[in-house]
């Protein structure tokens, strides 16, 4: 008689993955978005401005302030739509591993004072 | 023995929040990665994953205290600005670097990277523990779940590791200092 839980047995899995999908792309668009706000703030005195919702903090109180409502946004946008589905995880994963490496270079000051 | 508030605070987002973050990095990553891999042949008690659970909602607060106190308490403080005719700027520690040549990289690299790289720590760390607190052990019935959840764990130490490494270096170029003044302890001759 074969173990149900040997170690190379694949039970099917309980919960859909469209949940946890949603979460990840979000957090990969919420970093995106986070970095390509920074860079703006950056670049543009008006954007700067803009993004300064408590001087003592600079632009940096707006950039991640907005950035994380619109994280946030997603996520529950994405959530609504797939919570009960089954997605291809595969690619949103890649998707959202891009938009972090694009994020991790966006943060990075030499490669914003490239633009 | 004496400490100022403000070296106070910087301690508390440093090493209070930032250092234990970093700290417990290790453990969710080893805890995720055996408690959710379908190699292991036994199934996670159900104990074990109701503590990797709470630990998990643990480092999210940590990661939210250490930006949040950043940003909003030390920061200021930081990049506080000299009013006109101070020469001295031993409490302006973002002018401070600023002021020479050999000093303004830890500002203009350090600083800058640190100010939002920092985030993605906690952003991250949010959706492991969102994750994991949805799927529990199910995880493992979920491959490419679990890896892009060890990867944003991996993430936000990488991200956490930045900010601290900056944070520490920046702090011993340009401390933040000021505030009350708190007496720790009394120092004997010897």
């Amino acid at each position: 008689m074969m173990p149900q839980n040997s170690a190379n047995s694949v039970n099917a899995p309980a919960i859909p993955n469209g949940s946890g999908a949603a979460a990840i792309l979000a957090a990969g668009i919420g970093l995106f978005a986070l970095a390509a706000l920074a860079v703006a703030a950056d670049k543009s005195a008006l954007v700067k401005k803009g993004l300064i919702f408590y001087t003592p903090t600079g632009a940096l109180s707006g950039v991640t302030t907005v950035a994380i409502l619109f994280w946030i946004g997603v996520w529950i946008v994405l959530e609504m739509r797939w919570r009960n589905k089954t997605v291809a995880v595969g690619r949103i994963s890649a998707a959202a591993f891009i938009l972090l490496g694009l994020s991790l270079l966006l943060t990075f000051p030499p490669i914003v004072d490239l633009f | 023995m004496e400490m100022t508030s403000r070296a106070l605070w910087t301690l508390m987002h440093g090493m209070g929040f930032g250092a234990l973050y970093l700290l417990a990095c290790s453990g969710a990553f080893i805890e995720l990665y055996f408690g959710s891999t379908r190699a292991h042949r036994s199934e996670p008690s159900a104990g074990r994953e109701r503590f990797l659970k709470v630990y998990l909602i643990a480092m999210v607060v940590l990661a939210w205290a250490a930006v949040l106190s950043g940003a909003y308490i030390v920061y200021p403080w930081y990049r506080a600005a000299p009013p006109p005719g101070v020469s001295d700027l031993a409490m302006f520690p973002q002018r401070l670097l600023m002021s020479s040549p050999k000093t303004i990289g830890w500002h203009s690299l350090g600083m800058e990277w640190k100010e939002h790289v920092a985030w993605f720590a906690p952003i991250s760390i949010t959706m492991v523990a969102f994750v994991f607190l949805r799927y529990g052990r199910d995880l493992r019935n979920h491959p490419r779940l679990r890896t892009a959840v060890l990867g944003f764990t991996a993430l936000s130490f990488l991200s956490a590791g930045i900010a601290g490494v900056f944070g520490a270096l920046i702090d011993k170029q340009a401390p933040v200092n000021g505030g009350r003044n708190f007496h720790l302890s009394a120092g004997v001759e010897k």
